[in-house]
């Protein structure tokens, strides 16, 4: 203990070096905290919201964008498809269930997601209030939405045309909150879920020009996608196919899309990691070089303390204590910037309230970044510590 | 306290230094002379246990030096031997009182303030415990110097060159400060100088005989 003491005032003999190195060995393992954090919380992310669904029906378009739309729901969605075209599928021998979802309104940028009861079935969900709903234009708000929009049972509100803020309201046509859903970490939580017949009403009814016009709109209803589950996984090899090359739709694969966007953001996170990489290696530099100098500086301090009884590796033991005190400083502040790099990404991209990407989550994969700090830190620290260790008590004697 | 017979240390590539047989007793004081480059501080590192003889033999305080080997060597030194450098070595970036406590860990006893204040106090630089060197005099810095030296109550204290760059009236102090120390605790003292001012400075015994005995070393070199 009296060694990480003296230590710690050896560190701060040089407030100024003591500071940049901090910074600097911080700086690197936020950066590498900051990858940590986004490369765990997306995976969890799409672990968790992509769980049982085998494959999404929707318009043609990118296959991606199909994905991030209607099961991660950070994207806008292709298009619609015919309603009828759905239910085709539903008597494919190889679907074991078709939860439609539909998409084209929000309430204050939070979408509003026309679907069945299966959806909530899919996710578990549970109410932490309410019921759900049992008409259409009454909804269940997911606990996020409810909490950052204040939404209570028996609240109305109107929702916009369009995904995000800023689209003509649906004057006309209010919705009724029935239900709120418990917190469960999956994109639910940020979601107004309602019966698909809340967005054909809202459109249709807006839209047509008399009774007859509405007749027709009902006849060619559409929804925007279907999220698909197998009776077997054998489907995998036929399904998307037959889907692709007789319909007019496609059948996006959520786990290869979501694969292939991990292998691009792979691609960008290998330059991050390098950059990392590039700046701990330079922090672990800067600290070679601080220390060095110390020993360079104190060798006749350091020779006193051997004279004084100090065996050799009490002294080098000094400088290998003010390394690991940098260590240790340095993965605190940069557990912590590295925190805030991901908090301000999520408020960024907007995806802090989508769950997505957000602070203060401390996954174990974060265990590296102390461990790289010591490694960095000691190794930075074993030269110098070795000068310490040799430094000769006859030049103190000779001077 | 201190014996040296046929004492002698080879450093690789030069010819062996050869000392002059010594006998200290206890409490006494011994003056080791001679220009600069005769072996002083080789003969300091001898009786330090810095390094072993490699002839003769070598006993202080009961301990033959070259029987000991690095830790126990580290361990005998921190109890028995306290040293005066002739540049103090003071932590500039610690406290008086912090660079005491550096000491104690460095010798490896816990950190005992009530130590360090009275080791102070005998000094006269109590109150001058949360100054860093920066703020001290010469005169307190080598006082501070002196308590970190004398802190474990050492057999042997060992003053290199203590008077260096003093004048009289402070090279006087600094000799008295050191002699009252070492013999308020029993202590044999051993001063390294090439100061002629040294020897007029130590006070005289009991009897008026000299208080001390010199060992005057000659200039060595390659050639001896």
């Amino acid at each position: 203990m009296k060694t990480l003491q003296h230590a710690w005032r050896f560190l701060w003999s040089r407030p100024l070096g003591a500071a940049l190195n901090l910074l600097l060995l911080s700086l690197g393992l936020a950066s590498i905290t900051f990858l940590l954090l986004v490369s765990h919380q997306l995976n969890r992310a799409f672990d968790r919201d992509l769980a049982g669904i085998d494959v999404v029906v929707g318009a043609k378009g990118s296959p991606m964008q199909l994905i991030l739309s209607g099961v991660l729901h950070i994207d806008v969605p292709p298009g619609n498809v015919p309603l009828s075209a759905v239910r085709e599928l539903e008597k494919h021998p190889m679907v074991a269930s078709v939860i439609p979802i539909s998409l084209g309104d929000n309430y204050q940028a939070f979408r509003i997601v026309g679907t069945s009861q299966a959806y909530l079935a899919h996710y578990a969900a549970s109410l932490s209030q309410g019921t759900t709903w049992t008409a259409p234009m009454q909804v269940v708000v997911g606990a996020t939405v409810a909490k950052k929009l204040g939404l209570q049972l028996g609240q109305r509100f109107v929702g916009s045309h369009g995904l995000g803020a800023g689209g003509h309201s649906h004057g006309d046509f209010p919705y009724e909150v029935v239900g709120v859903l418990a917190p469960s970490g999956s994109v639910l939580d940020r979601l107004i879920l309602t019966d698909t017949a809340s967005v054909w009403k809202v459109h249709e009814e807006a839209t047509a020009l008399d009774a007859d016009d509405l007749a027709v709109m009902a006849q060619e209803r559409e929804i925007t996608m279907a999220l698909v589950q197998y009776t077997t996984p054998m489907a995998a090899l036929s399904f998307p196919r037959f889907v692709n090359t007789t319909t007019e739709m496609q059948a996006a694969a959520p786990a290869l899309e979501i694969s292939r966007l991990l292998h691009m953001l792979g691609l960008g996170t290998d330059v991050l990691r390098a950059f990392a990489g590039v700046l701990l290696l330079t922090a672990g530099l800067s600290v070679f070089i601080a220390l060095w100098s110390a020993v360079r500086e104190r060798r006749a301090d350091l020779a006193l303390l051997r004279m004084l009884g100090a065996s050799p590796g009490k002294v080098a033991s000094l400088l290998l204590c003010e390394a690991l005190w940098l260590a240790c400083l340095a993965t605190v502040l940069g557990l912590f910037l590295g925190q805030g790099f991901a908090a301000a990404l999520g408020w960024y991209l907007q995806l802090d309230s989508s769950l997505l990407l957000g602070a203060m989550v401390w996954p174990q994969e974060l265990m590296v970044v102390p461990v790289l700090a010591v490694t960095v830190a000691l190794g930075a620290a074993a030269l110098p510590a070795l000068g310490a260790f040799r430094v000769n008590v006859l030049n103190l004697l000779q001077t | 306290m201190i014996q040296s017979q046929g004492l002698g240390y080879h450093y690789p590539g030069s010819a062996t230094l050869h000392f002059a047989d010594v006998e200290v007793a206890q409490g006494t004081v011994l003056l080791l002379s001679g220009p600069s480059g005769c072996g002083k501080s080789t003969w300091l590192a001898l009786v330090a246990a810095l390094m072993a003889p490699t002839v003769g033999s070598l006993v202080v305080a009961g301990e033959s030096i070259g029987t000991l080997k690095h830790v126990a060597a580290d361990a005998w030194r921190a109890r028995t031997i306290g040293f005066l450098p002739q540049k103090l070595h003071l932590s500039a970036a610690l406290t008086v009182q912090q660079n005491l406590a550096l000491a104690q860990w460095a010798s490896g006893v816990p950190e005992d303030p009530h130590r360090i204040a009275h080791a102070l106090q005998a000094l006269g630089v109590a109150e001058l415990a949360q100054r860093l060197p920066s703020e001290l005099s010469g005169g307190q810095a080598q006082r501070v110097a002196l308590a970190r030296a004398v802190l474990r109550e050492p057999k042997v204290i060992l003053a290199d060159e203590p008077t260096a760059s003093l004048d009289d009236d402070a090279a006087a102090q600094a000799i008295t400060l050191l002699h009252v120390t070492a013999q308020r605790q029993g202590a044999t003292l051993v001063i390294a100088t090439h100061d002629a001012r040294v020897a007029r400075l130590i006070p005289a015994d009991v009897d008026g005989k000299n208080g001390f005995q010199t060992m005057c070393l000659k200039r060595w070199s390659q050639h001896h």
